[in-house]
């Protein structure tokens, strides 16, 4: 089973290299951070924070686009070429497909992350005359992490849903929505009258809380990194929530008619 | 039936270089007439010299004010409430706050050691926004995001300067960010130049601002240490200050408090007793600390009196 998913893999990672999207977004990303640090204020040559945060809203913004376009055309665009019949036909099961393109988009994702902090990691030790290896190692982690469960998710509308755009269209919105106001449902609860309420509470403990993985406030404001059993925590929670995604979806694809 | 053509090519049709042509000079023609209405077309954002001004028109002020609180976040190291966490809004930022507050104490020596010695939360009426935590999720989330108050390190707070240059460039006409921006380049990052400069490009576009010629002349007076133009600066801003309210347009009284203390103090310093007096007089009038102002006034009559 490895062994097919990890071929599989294999054939996502080459597509993310044989594709424009990463070079362009990465290079959007370098000349964007790049015009802005060039910048003069005040004639202070030091000024760092806003950089690194402008630079890492696009380092987020890019992955998310990577990963999430790129998982969701996974499983349609082997169906809609008809590729899929003689993949399956082949000693593959529809769990090592689901596996195997988890496992494919989300190294993808992990080898953009790596290209991104290293552009993160030069441009703020240009200016900051110093590197914070273990927080930037952090962030690097948490991020990937988070893609992950992303992954997982995305893979799983990619069989709910009729075609790639509307999936990452709502896998987008759901995403984004988790990311701003995820850690504050809880509070929206409390001021509302039941059942609302209670509705809103199990929707804040189902949800996947992706804001976890966001550790940019303690890099941009150097406020050091976060306690490593913690990680280690959030990194059992990612990857619980990306099996059970992967889980549903392969109980889903079992059923599914492929044409 | 016999004067239809029986072949396309025997369709009359102008040559595609005429349509070209005629199609040119319409637009010339229309040019002509379209450039002149716009030059004088209310809406026309052209004049307004700002890129931003021209690409964003009016709505860029609606993020003017998310960019003066991002400064204000920065200056809290990231340790700020949202609109989650903050029912009630906070009518003024925390980093104009130190700028009054510190324009209220002469000796800066005392605020350096205030600065270190209290606890900012209380100091600047913050409540600590993050309670107990609610349930294990919002405990474990903490573990990620900024939780502890901290203010940035001295030399640190040149930081917050691109966010107030951007608020600036998005709403030239909110006086606030180059007061605020103008104290912490003159009093903690040593730039009286810059602040000097950024000051003025804000009284290019607010003329009449009277808190915009007090920092100047709290540029001239503490950083040059040139009197005689603070004292212009000064009594032109107490000049705007007095227009306005006659105007009814109702101008913020701690101001008038600020120029007419300053003004006092700078005439007491340069010997000219009577004008002092006769600031800190009009400071009694409107000061809470009236029995203070009203001691000074009495030590300078007596040191005024003939021996």
């Amino acid at each position: 089973m490895m062994n097919n998913a990890f071929a599989l893999a294999g054939i996502v990672i080459k597509e993310l290299y044989r594709r424009k999207d990463f070079y362009v977004l990465f290079i959007l990303t370098a000349l964007l951070t790049l015009l802005l640090g060039s910048i003069n204020f005040f004639n202070e040559q030091n000024i760092a924070r806003y950089v690194k945060e402008f630079c890492l809203l696009l380092i987020w913004i890019a992955s998310l686009v990577i990963a999430v376009t790129t998982t969701a055309r996974q499983i349609p665009a082997e169906r809609e070429q008809r590729t899929i019949f003689p993949l399956l036909a082949k000693p593959v099961s529809r769990g090592d497909l689901i596996f195997g393109k988890f496992l494919g988009c989300w190294i993808a994702s992990g080898i953009v992350l790596v290209v991104f902090y290293v552009f993160f990691a030069v441009i703020t030790g240009a200016r900051e005359h110093h590197i914070h290896v273990a927080a930037y190692f952090q962030a690097f982690w948490m991020h990937w992490m988070m893609l992950g469960v992303v992954v997982g998710m995305v893979l799983l509308g990619s069989i709910v849903f009729a075609a790639p755009s509307s999936n990452s269209t709502i896998s987008f919105v759901v995403i984004l929505g988790i990311l701003l106001v995820g850690r504050h449902l809880n509070k929206v609860a409390d001021s509302l009258a039941e059942p609302t309420s209670s509705i809103l509470y199990t929707v804040y403990y189902v949800i996947p809380h992706l804001e976890f993985y966001d550790l940019r406030d303690l890099i941009v404001h150097n406020a050091g990194s976060a306690p490593w059993w913690a990680v280690g925590v959030a990194t059992i929670y990612a990857m619980v929530y990306a099996a059970l995604f992967q889980f549903v979806a392969w109980m889903t694809f079992r059923r599914k008619a492929l044409n | 039936m016999d004067d239809v053509p029986t072949k396309s090519s025997e369709l009359k049709m102008a040559s595609p270089r005429l349509i070209l042509l005629l199609l040119l000079a319409s637009a010339f023609s229309l040019s002509t007439v379209l450039a002149q209405w716009h030059q004088n077309w209310a809406g026309n954002r052209s004049d307004n010299g700002s890129a931003l001004a021209v690409v964003m028109g009016d709505s860029r002020r609606i993020f003017a004010n998310h960019f003066f609180t991002k400064a204000d976040v920065y200056f809290h190291s990231g340790y700020y409430p949202s609109i989650f966490d903050a029912p009630k809004q906070q009518e003024r930022s925390h980093m104009e706050e130190d700028l009054t507050q510190t324009h209220d104490d002469e000796d800066e020596d005392d605020h350096h050691a205030h600065d270190e010695s209290c606890d900012h939360g209380e100091e600047h009426g913050e409540a600590e926004f993050l309670d107990k935590p609610r349930n294990i999720i919002d405990a474990f989330g903490r573990n990620f995001y900024i939780t502890s108050h901290s203010h940035l390190a001295e030399g640190e707070q040149r930081e917050m300067l691109p966010w107030l240059k951007i608020a600036a460039e998005l709403d030239p006409q909110k006086v606030q960010t180059y007061t605020v921006a103008s104290y912490w380049l003159r009093s903690r990052l040593n730039k009286p130049k810059e602040a000097e400069q950024f000051l003025r490009e804000g009284l290019r576009v607010n003329p009449d601002s009277y808190e915009i010629l007090f920092e100047l002349g709290r540029i001239q007076r503490e950083n040059y240490t040139n009197p005689d133009n603070a004292r212009n600066l000064w009594e032109l801003a107490l000049l705007k200050w007095r227009k306005q309210e006659s105007a009814g347009l109702k101008p913020n009284e701690f101001n008038y408090q600020q120029i007419i203390g300053f003004l006092g103090a700078l005439e007491e310093q340069q010997g000219n007793v009577v004008k002092a007096i006769e600031y800190f007089e009009a400071l009694k009038e409107v000061s809470p600390a009236k029995a203070d102002i009203e001691l000074r006034i009495e030590k300078l009559k007596v040191a005024s009196e003939p021996q």
